[in-house]
């Protein structure tokens, strides 16, 4: 393992983590702000995946569909919000995860229904392509260098808008006491229908970022949902800074682990059982930190509600 | 004669004169959901569609989806056995999910035939009289590819195929034909999208070419990543990572890749001519591999209806053991272990207009049975 390698590693976690956070940071915020779990948000990366690969391909330009992504995702989002969302908020969690894993299959019968079974295709933006050499002598792929910068600006923008905005004390004032204010006359379905569809525009830029490295496909929002929610238990629920520590680290447990056990176990084991064996462990690996970490804070590590 | 007529009245329904009027139900498991739903969608279209071009009213198909869930096709088995009284089951994609199905299901008496999954497991200890693999047996065409590697004069080959067991067969097959080194060796998690950690790795070794075995949207996944990284190392693999479902998504990165493959379009015959024919004036698209595995299968059904009644299930074994049907990828028939003894060929990507398909451009084993059949105790 040379230092190059290890910088590209980390490179390849903190994008992979970047990635998670544009998902987590609107679940978190959903779920801190409203005490709603939506396990639909999947379903707003994949629209914003389908609806970028839709545009780019009808106009030729990636950041149009971009612009699609971002305003289609937060449409749908508001939408739902408004049409099925806003019923759920006073019960239990077992009938918010009922209602929107029904969300899943109807936006997944739905997208098959309009693009069919087979994967669309987006290509990443003539300007973005190529690897570029990193101080260090590391090459690495100009486009994911950008997918780094743009997560990070994004975080930092949320960080702003959440502590230094009205709307930002606002959400900060729900998640503490949603009744008073209310009281205080903050028209509160709206701010909700506001942070749920902001949450949606985030999980719609990343499904479009990444759509354009991976393939467009059915269903393609359900395995990182799961990781999401990884990320916002370890984080802490509600807490936004949690999500971007939490998506960083399970982003570069998860790379390293891939690519540092399977050569660890091949140490003492013959080669194809230690890539087996190894690979196994790697597919563990951010669930076990996870057990870690919540057996050491069971708030997670920045719970806002703590 | 006959055959050819019947291979040459493409989309003309004609009845075929079934000696035995005894109905035949199959059901069909695959996946038309989620990751890889491409794929069963092909299967069934081909299947379908043969069955479409017999016209034979006593074959009765259902399809149902198990969204790549194991638990999930099992309990469809289940179903399609003990309620709707199938006699035939068909469909599956993955291995993993086959090693769930199959097993049980032939120990309950109904016929299973595979237009997929070929995991070694069922072609070697685990074969059994009532299942059939109308494909191929998992190992087969990373066989030809690690054949095609030696020939080619690669010396040093990343190895890459997801963790599970036609992940694990296909490095196996690989290894079997190849003899030069391997500069790696990685297994992936199944459904994995994202590459750039596999790729570091491959950057970092001294490979001078690479074998992937990446089904479905993974590979597009991968090759699009690699085209992108700046790594300059030759690409190969078996059909499936280069199959027409997903070279348009893949694009122009996969051109010149060398794959192998039982199947391409060009295969001069008649059958393979209709088929693709016929598939093209059906669905408005190529066909794929997957696509031509569940027509063969179909037609293989139809061949034994001719000659056997299902209730008969040792006649109708026989009349399926003796693979008297054309098939679309020319020689075709079963080894003692009931998996194909056929050709494999060398395929190149090329385009044809501005549409990426492929081309065949070798043969990389002939009459090619499975390395397992000596530990069947058929």
């Amino acid at each position: 393992m040379t230092l190059v390698l290890l910088t590209e590693q980390l490179l390849n976690g903190i994008q992979f983590g970047v990635m998670l956070f544009l998902m987590a940071a609107g679940l978190t915020l959903v779920f801190g702000v409203m005490g709603l779990i939506n396990l639909a948000h999947g379903s707003l990366y994949m629209i914003g995946a389908f609806l970028c690969a839709t545009v780019a391909l009808a106009t030729g330009s990636f950041w149009l569909g971009l612009v699609a992504s971002l305003a289609g995702a937060a449409a749908a989002g508001a939408v739902v919000e408004i049409a099925v969302i806003r019923r759920l908020y006073d019960r239990d969690h077992l009938d918010q995860v009922l209602a929107t894993f029904a969300l899943i299959l109807i936006f997944s019968e739905g997208t098959r229904w309009v693009f069919g079974s087979f994967p669309l295709f987006l290509d990443i933006p003539p300007v973005l392509q190529g690897a570029v050499t990193l101080p260090g002598g590391a090459e690495y792929p100009l486009y994911r260098l950008t997918i780094i910068a743009i997560g990070l600006l994004i975080a930092f923008g949320l960080y702003l808008l959440i502590s230094r905005t009205r709307l930002g004390m606002r959400i900060r004032a729900g998640e503490s006491d949603r009744e008073m204010i209310g009281a205080l006359g903050v028209d509160i379905r709206t701010l909700y229908t506001v942070v749920f569809a902001l949450g949606a525009a985030l999980a719609g830029l990343a499904g479009a970022l990444v759509g354009a490295i991976q393939s467009v496909q059915v269903g393609m929002g359900e395995p990182v949902l799961i990781l999401a929610f990884v990320v916002i238990v370890i984080g802490g629920i509600g807490s936004v800074k949690g999500a971007l520590i939490g998506a960083i680290l399970v982003g570069v447990v998860d790379t390293l682990g891939r690519i540092l056990l399977p050569q660890f176990f091949a140490l003492f084991m013959e080669a194809s059982q230690a890539t087996s064996v190894g690979s196994a462990l790697a597919s563990m690996a951010i669930y076990i930190l996870m057990a870690i970490i919540l057996a050491v804070k069971p708030q997670g590590l920045f719970s806002a509600g703590a | 004669m006959k055959k050819l007529l019947l291979a040459g009245l493409t989309g003309l329904s004609m009845t075929v004169g079934a000696a035995y009027a005894e109905p035949v139900k199959v059901g069909m498991i695959t996946t038309l959901s989620g990751g890889g739903s491409g794929l069963g969608v092909d299967v069934r279209d081909g299947f379908l569609l043969a069955a479409k071009m017999a016209g034979n009213k006593d074959l009765e198909v259902i399809v149902e989806d198990d969204a790549r869930k194991p638990d999930l096709a099992v309990q469809i088995a289940d179903k399609m056995i003990q309620k709707e009284k199938v006699d035939v089951l068909t469909g599956i994609i993955w291995s993993n999910l086959a090693m769930a199905v199959v097993p049980s299901s032939v120990a309950q008496g109904v016929f299973y035939l595979s237009p997929n999954a070929g995991p070694s497991m069922l072609a070697g200890k685990g074969c059994h009289e009532n299942y059939f693999n109308v494909a191929w047996q998992n190992d087969n065409l990373h066989e030809a590819m690690g054949g095609h590697a030696s020939s080619a004069g690669f010396k040093n080959t990343f190895i890459l195929a997801p963790n599970y067991p036609a992940g694990k067969d296909a490095l196996t097959g690989f290894k079997r034909f190849y003899e030069g080194d391997v500069a790696g060796e990685l297994y992936t998690k199944l459904g994995q999208t994202d590459y750039a950690a596999e790729i570091a790795q491959i950057r970092a070794s001294d490979a001078d070419s690479v074998f992937f075995f990446l089904p479905g949207g993974m590979g597009i996944a991968f090759m699009k990543q690699y085209a992108q990284s700046g790594v300059d190392v030759p690409v190969m693999g078996p059909a499936f990572s280069f199959d027409q479902g997903i070279l348009k998504a893949v694009g122009d990165a996969a051109l010149g890749v060398k794959n192998s493959s039982q199947w391409s379009k060009d295969i001069d015959n008649p059958a393979n001519k209709a088929f693709v024919e016929a598939f093209q004036a059906e669905y408005g698209r190529l066909p794929s591999l997957y696509a031509s595995q569940g027509y063969d299968t179909a037609n293989l059904i139809l061949s034994a209806m001719q000659k056997a009644d299902v209730k008969d299930a040792d006649a109708f074994r026989a009349a399926l053991k003796e693979a008297d049907f054309d098939s679309v990828r020319g020689d075709f028939k079963f080894d003692s272990n009931q998996h194909p003894i056929q050709d494999i060929y060398v395929r190149e990507v090329i385009k044809e207009g501005d549409v990426l398909t492929n081309k065949i451009v070798g043969v990389g084993l002939e009459d090619r049975s499975s390395a397992y059949v000596g530990d069947c105790k058929l």
